[in-house]
């Protein structure tokens, strides 16, 4: 490991290295052994660890914002659920007429709606080309509206936050209506393939769990890339101070507003990865929760590290998976003692414990 | 009888035993007159009886004209082995009888043990009349009422002339109305057209839809293109009188929507109002809050539970308990956790929320994940009709009137308090507060005691509108937080007229956008009023706004 990008990042580079050979060898193991191998990954923890990845992605763009430049966006969920829409549409136009009610054009929640016919804004998503433009720009062009309102007009802290989880609020309601056109309550699934592969096959979701993997590790080394520029450097500024930086003939705005987007980006991406892998995406990750939980994962972690957002991302959702699958009704106060005992004791996150003892031993 | 006092003298007591003796007495005698009465009409032959219907009807007893409608409605029958007379409802295979006199239930009679007492069309039509004046003079001014409005049904020259002449002795403003009412819709068919203006004239001030359908008729064309009322004058009038009439509704359901989006918007104050005390004082995020509502209306819920007999006055009990409850719980997150955490927002946003999380599962182990039903106490069900066209929910206007209450006092609260002036002095500069001796960490706890006990008020309130369930406080702390905002910080004027406002707002879009769209377009308008005034409608000024 000789990227000079990371040669001041030891723990990074050990993270990253971890990441790689999950992504290597983990399709793999899945793929060549035979089941009876002690060393054989089901398919289903596959998913299970593909679905981690996805959120390690997304807790990677929350570190962003919220580690380097002190927006804690409580409204990430929506940018995430927004990509994940995006290729959900891509994945129901995949359909075809094997759908329940046999229409070639239109999913089965218009038809069982009565819609003449798809509307407009689902015109195109039968390529996968415009498919991925859109996970793109549907976050993208959300983050730079909002962020161009908000930044301009100097919202900071709170009310930012508060503002960015009424933004995933407002969503929230206006997907779980039926007129919305993307299925309502029950959002879309029951995907059959992504680019004429089959989604239930061990192939496609080792391959899908690669290319999460890969997109964690590029966009680790494009955050830090980022960071460590001379733009990551402002951005760091901002939070810090934000008046001085002003001051100095910084516009402050566009700096926010462009690790703004380039987070909302980051976390489309991560929704569009995850909706194949998990197979629905429905408007529950819009709710206020489900973006606070975002948060959760990089205090656990440790903000302003990067690695310590993928960490975090992993380690509480495998803590939510086994809680839940022993002791469902634990999993809330164990949630809920997370965050008060985070706050409290580890403003740094597990990453911050890991390496005063470091320090402490040296 | 019923308001007897305990310590009225025995004197008294003993007149009262005489009376009801005498009434016993009275009522077993053969000389009752409406006994003979009936015996008369059982015995009077066909050409008689109508004389005795007419003189059975001079007298006065509540009995008279419910006797009426019986023999009218073919419900008086007498049996035939004594001749008692009898009032039977069919039933299986006969009549389920009682006595007429004293309504005592006599059991079943066979169809052919009674005998109906016969009557012909035209002894039905004085039974009408008879039984229309008899209530129209009924000493019950409901009674009357009611008289009234079924007269103005079908009304005919008799009944008119009736009413008529009951607008001369009639006090009660209501029956009053409806008389005048049923005479001019009565006299839009009038064939003088004088009389057709007048009943215009006087229809123009109502607001019935049965009115609106009167005077439509009157612009109505029958099928060859002529119009059924043949004087445009009467016509033009007409028109305008609906014009005036139609006007007149629309400022009612502007009155009604103004009213339903008030008592939405005392939800939301009541909702925020807590907060803005943490959150706008205290500058802390208590994501805890919608949570510390949904403890007050568990608390209201326990409540009922613990005194099923006394609903009426629980939520009396219920508001004192709700309020120390949710204070007690506030005031232990205070010093258990946000402590700690003075001057670091972001973080006790995290760590609350982290205690909404946990509040919320306890809740849902403790009662279960279901939502609980919280009765309301009847003085708070109901409407209050104001007009045909308007009418108030009562539950809603308690609520409106309890938040402004609550609001009340807590400005006192926070003006005329030791207290209220620590609280302001800490919010201003806590280093010179705790310099000049205030114990600040315990004003702090207070504050937070404070805002969450008028949480748990809230949720008393919340628990007469809504279901009592673990998601309770999550569906109202984003609005909550959305109040205080648009309302600025530190203002609790601001979240009065913030919570009012975006209530109304809400409940005038409703009709043109759905009430979810609505509220989509409530959430879109605060996020883009929050570029513009960044601190809210009322922002806080002076050195205070920028700590």
């Amino acid at each position: 490991m000789t990227f000079p990008l990371l040669q001041n990042d030891k723990s990074g580079q050990i993270v990253l290295a971890a990441v790689a050979l999950i992504t290597v060898f983990v399709p793999l193991f899945n793929l060549l052994l035979p089941e009876s191998s002690p060393l054989h990954f089901s398919t289903y923890t596959v998913s299970l660890l593909g679905k981690y990845l996805t959120y390690a992605l997304l807790a990677l763009a929350m570190d962003l914002v919220w580690g380097y430049c002190g927006i804690l966006s409580l409204g990430h969920g929506a940018f995430f659920a927004l990509g994940g829409y995006a290729m959900g549409m891509y994945l129901m136009r995949q359909i075809g007429d094997r759908g329940v009610y046999g229409n070639p054009v239109l999913p089965d929640f218009m038809v069982f709606l009565n819609w003449p016919e798809l509307p407009w804004y689902w015109q195109g998503f039968d390529q996968f080309w415009f498919a991925l433009l859109m996970i793109v720009l549907a976050p993208g062009i959300l983050a730079f509206v909002f962020g161009w309102l908000a930044f301009r007009s100097r919202v900071t802290g709170v009310y930012l936050s508060i503002i960015t989880q009424a933004l995933t609020y407002a969503l929230l309601l206006a997907f779980f209506r039926n007129e919305m056109g993307f299925g309502g309550n029950n959002g879309l699934t029951d995907f059959k393939d992504i680019l004429g592969f089959n989604l239930q096959s061990s192939g496609t979701r080792a391959a899908l769990f690669a290319a999460t993997g890969s997109s964690v590790i590029l966009a680790y080394l494009a955050c830090r890339y980022v960071v460590d520029s001379k733009l990551g450097r402002v951005v760091t500024a901002i939070r810090d101070q934000e008046a001085r930086v002003r001051f100095l003939g910084y516009k402050v705005e566009m700096f926010k507003l462009w690790i703004f987007v380039f987070s909302a980006v980051l976390a489309g991406i991560a929704g569009a990865l995850y909706v194949p892998q998990v197979g629905i995406i429905n408007p529950s990750e819009f709710s206020p929760l489900a973006s606070l939980e975002i948060v959760v994962w990089v205090a656990v972690g440790g903000r302003s590290t990067l690695y310590g957002a993928i960490v975090g991302a992993i380690l509480v959702n495998y803590g939510k998976t086994v809680f839940t699958a022993i002791l469902p009704e634990v999993w809330l106060f164990a949630l809920g003692a997370i965050f008060v005992l985070v706050t409290l004791f580890l403003p740094d996150g597990l990453v911050g414990l890991w390496q005063r003892r470091k320090e402490e031993a040296a | 009888m019923s308001d007897m006092k305990p310590h009225s003298s025995p004197l008294s007591a003993l007149l009262l035993l005489l009376l009801l003796a005498l009434c016993r007495i009275g009522t077993a005698q053969a000389g009752d007159p409406v006994a003979e009465g009936l015996a008369q009409i059982k015995a009077a032959p066909m050409d008689q009886l109508e004389a005795s219907i007419q003189q059975f009807a001079t007298i006065q007893d509540a009995r008279v004209p419910k006797l009426l409608q019986a023999l009218l409605d073919g419900r008086l029958l007498y049996q035939k082995a004594d001749g008692r007379i009898v009032t039977g409802d069919s039933a299986d295979d006969g009549y389920a009888i009682a006595d007429a006199l004293s309504g005592e239930k006599l059991g079943t009679a066979g169809r052919f043990d009674v005998k109906k007492i016969n009557l012909n069309n035209a002894l039905r039509a004085t039974l009408r009349q008879l039984i229309g004046r008899l209530e129209l003079n009924s000493t019950d001014a409901h009674v009357r009422l009611k008289a009234v409005e079924a007269m103005s049904l079908a009304p005919d020259p008799e009944t008119l002339a009736l009413l008529l002449a009951r607008l001369g002795q009639e006090q009660d403003p209501k029956v009053l109305s409806a008389i005048r009412l049923a005479l001019a819709l009565a006299d839009l068919n009038s064939p003088d057209k004088a009389h057709r203006l007048k009943a215009i004239a006087t229809l123009r001030t109502e607001v019935g839809a049965d009115v609106v359908n009167h005077l439509n008729a009157l612009l109505e064309k029958n099928e060859a293109g002529e119009y059924l009322e043949p004087d445009s004058d009467v016509r033009h009038t007409a028109e305008a009188a609906l014009t005036e009439i139609k006007a007149r509704l629309q400022l009612y359901s502007g009155v009604e929507t103004v009213f339903f989006g008030l008592s939405l918007g005392a939800v939301l104050v009541l909702a925020a109002i807590g907060l803005a005390i943490t959150f706008g004082v205290m500058g802390i995020i208590n994501m805890a809050h919608g949570e510390l509502m949904m403890l007050g209306a568990y608390t209201t819920y326990v409540v009922q539970q613990l005194m099923p007999n006394h609903l009426e006055l629980s939520l009396f009990v219920a508001i004192p308990a709700a309020f120390l409850i949710s204070a007690l719980v506030g005031i232990a997150i205070e010093r258990g956790i946000i402590r700690f955490l003075y001057g670091r927002p972001l973080e006790t946003l995290l760590a609350t929320f982290g205690v909404s999380l946990f509040l919320q599962q306890a809740v849902r182990s403790i009662f279960s994940p279901l939502n609980r039903s919280v009765s309301t106490p009847a003085w708070m069900s109901g409407s209050v009709q104001i007009n045909d066209a308007l009418s108030l929910t009562l539950n809603r206007f308690y609520i409106l009137l309890f938040c402004l209450l609550v609001f009340a006092l807590l400005l006192q609260i926070l003006k005329r308090t030791r207290l209220g002036l620590e609280v302001r002095a800490v919010a201003q500069n806590r280093a010179m507060a705790k310099a000049m001796g205030i114990p600040t960490e315990r004003v702090d706890a207070m504050t937070f005691g404070l805002g969450s006990g008028i949480a748990g008020v809230a949720g008393v309130a919340l628990s007469q509108l809504t279901n009592v369930g673990p998601n309770l406080g999550q569906s109202y702390i984003v609005d909550s937080f959305m109040v205080v905002v648009f309302g600025g910080v530190g203002n609790l004027w601001g979240t009065l007229v913030a919570g009012f406002s975006l209530g109304v707002a809400n409940k005038f879009l409703e009709p043109y956008a759905g009430a979810v769209l609505a509220k989509i377009l409530v959430l879109v308008f605060i996020i883009i009023f929050i570029q513009k005034r960044p601190r809210g409608l009322f922002p806080q000024k002076g050195r205070a706004a920028e700590a």
